[in-house]
């Protein structure tokens, strides 16, 4: 503490200034990298096959933006019930009693174990094993009863198997985050009066989210683009509405950049999701919270300014 | 008011085949400070963990201000609490752990004021205000936004310890506070117990700090292999142990 404060009073020591080590393999390294860049960036800008005129022309085409409105609800409703699901299904496997933990076990087991494409295909079909579908106590009265198909149509069928099927890897998602949170934890919210199910929410899941965010932003990435797979039963998502077009006028490879470019930018707004979620939940856990990039910034040409202010003084 | 704090008869504590706990008997009357002293794995913590229910009894009598620990007598027969009713008896009893444990995600006064918030159903203003007195009782009015990971140890367990009084006690369990601390930092945790003692809080206490237990405690247990091997007035025990295994522990420790 001394030596700082002695410093202090007699101004900053000076500054070492040395030659800095060259480096010519990063420069070398950067060359080659601009060149492939430079030419797939002209390949592709002028080969003529690639149709941009076309693309740019279906880009805000009305039938292309009501795909992307489905492939978005899809993957929104999809998430909200995998993440729930999830949620329950973790605790579920955490319960000492082996009857809960196990049919959990088995959900995991049996939902991760097939593709997805067949639950879709299974739920669309699912009419030929339950034609009337009563929703109700069971061998007691039903609340809800009708007709399978139209209980059921391709859109309630691509949420149910989406959503199912996410809740199996969202539940181990889930379990790892809890299991992460140290016993202590729970320990301390028992000593001060707080019931198990308090427990879980108000101290274990919210320091479990540290860990949960980052493969959950993977699983809403995927699942945007899992979605796409919904178009095998008819459901007007994004790429059905590319193949629907393309099938009429036969310009497959610019529909298909079409949808390409909308995919693109809905993971890049999730990744900006992610990013601000990440650093609410990370709060307390790092000695300092992270910059928000505008913060960065500003940080940036502060920084800059002082200096220059220093360096003036000297 | 003659009823003891805490009354042990014959306290058995088993982990599978291991037998922790052989057999207990202590007596820790209201306003007194218990000190328990032993070498590691003498189930000085798991006795401890018992008080407050965290670990269930095999055997024996336990109760807390006249109530039995985690269970009730109904004619002869003895019925386990309920979930609720357990958490209701705890949030009577403050616990600090070695390890702190504090809340993570949540900031000093957080911390301080998430126990009465959720489980006293307080009004968050109350809690905050009284969170604020308590850290400011320990000497953290400074830190009351800080997360625990801007926080030395010595600092972690004084909140830890403004944590469990914001539930206002009536009893406070110590679980070796210091022994995770750089030594430097042990004084100011102390000096916040030796308060509480002198304002009439029972406490038991396990701590390897024979120096608080000369000066604070009312008594003195020492455990070895899941028994109390003697138990007396600081003064005495510590100065003048009757048992031969006593005497050696002291000798190491001090």
């Amino acid at each position: 503490m001394s030596a700082v404060r002695d410093t202090d009073l007699e101004g900053r020591p000076e500054e070492i200034r040395a030659v800095p080590v060259r480096h010519p393999g990063r420069w070398i390294a950067a060359a080659i990298v601009l060149v492939v860049a430079v030419a797939i960036v002209h390949s592709v800008a002028t080969n003529p096959r690639f149709e941009w005129d076309v693309v740019g022309e279906y880009l805000f085409d009305e039938r292309i933006l009501e795909g992307l409105r489905i492939t978005v609800e899809l993957t929104i409703i999809s998430m909200a019930i995998g993440v729930v699901l999830g949620v329950l299904l973790a605790v579920m496997r955490l319960s000492p009693n082996p009857l809960v933990s196990s049919a959990s076990w088995l959900y995991i087991w049996f939902f991760r174990g097939t593709p997805v494409l067949v639950q879709i295909i299974f739920w669309y079909f699912i009419s030929a094993l339950y034609p009337k579908i009563d929703l109700g106590i069971p061998f007691g009265p039903a609340f809800i009863h009708g007709d399978a198909n139209t209980l059921i149509h391709p859109f309630t069928a691509a949420i149910l198997a989406l959503g199912l099927n996410e809740g199996a890897y969202m539940a181990e998602i889930v379990r790892a985050g809890i299991i992460s949170v140290e016993e202590g934890q729970s320990d301390a919210a028992h000593s001060l009066g707080m019931t198990r199910l308090q427990t879980m929410r108000r101290i274990v899941l919210p320091q479990a989210m540290r860990v949960i965010i980052p493969p959950t932003g993977n699983e809403t990435i995927s699942m945007l683009k899992t979605t796409s797979l919904v178009s095998v039963i008819a459901v007007g998502d994004l790429l059905y509405a590319a193949q629907a077009i393309y099938a009429v006028n036969f310009k497959t490879i610019p529909l298909l950049i079409t949808a390409s470019i909308w995919y693109l930018v809905c993971t890049s707004v999730l990744y900006v999701g992610q990013y601000y979620l990440e650093r609410y939940y990370g709060r307390g856990s790092a000695r300092e919270e992270a910059l928000t990039p505008v913060q960065r910034m500003q940080r940036l040409l502060l920084i800059r300014h002082e200096q220059g202010g220093g360096a003036a003084g000297l | 008011m003659s009823e003891p704090m805490v009354l042990a008869e014959g306290v058995h504590k088993r982990f599978g085949r291991n037998e922790v706990l052989r057999g207990i008997d202590l007596t820790v009357p209201r306003g007194d400070v218990l000190c328990l002293l032993g070498p590691s794995g003498s189930g000085k913590s798991t006795f401890l963990r018992c008080i407050n229910h965290l670990e269930k009894i095999n055997a024996g009598r336990l109760s807390v201000d006249g109530e039995l620990v985690g269970y009730k007598l109904v004619g002869d027969k003895l019925h386990e609490l309920r979930e609720a009713e357990v958490a209701r008896k705890r949030a009577e009893i403050g616990m600090v752990f070695q390890h702190f444990n504090l809340f993570g995600h949540m900031t000093a006064l957080e911390n301080v004021t998430c126990a009465p918030v959720y489980v006293k159903r307080e009004s968050r203003e109350e809690a905050r205000t009284r969170g604020r007195e308590l850290l400011e009782r320990v000497g953290l009015a400074d830190k009351i936004d800080c997360y625990p990971s801007q926080l030395s140890g010595g600092q972690k367990q004084r909140v830890a310890i403004a944590r469990a009084l914001a539930m206002r006690p009536k009893l406070m369990l110590f679980d070796e506070p210091t022994s995770a601390l750089d030594p430097e930092l042990v004084g100011e945790v102390l000096e916040v117990m030796r308060g509480l003692a002198r304002d009439g809080m029972t406490m038991v206490v396990v701590t390897h700090e024979i120096g608080f237990a000369r000066e604070a405690a009312s008594n003195v247990a020492f455990m070895e292999e899941g028994v109390v091997v003697e138990e007396g007035p600081p003064a005495e025990l510590l100065s003048n142990p009757r048992h031969e295994r006593t005497r050696e522990f002291l000798s190491k420790v001090l």
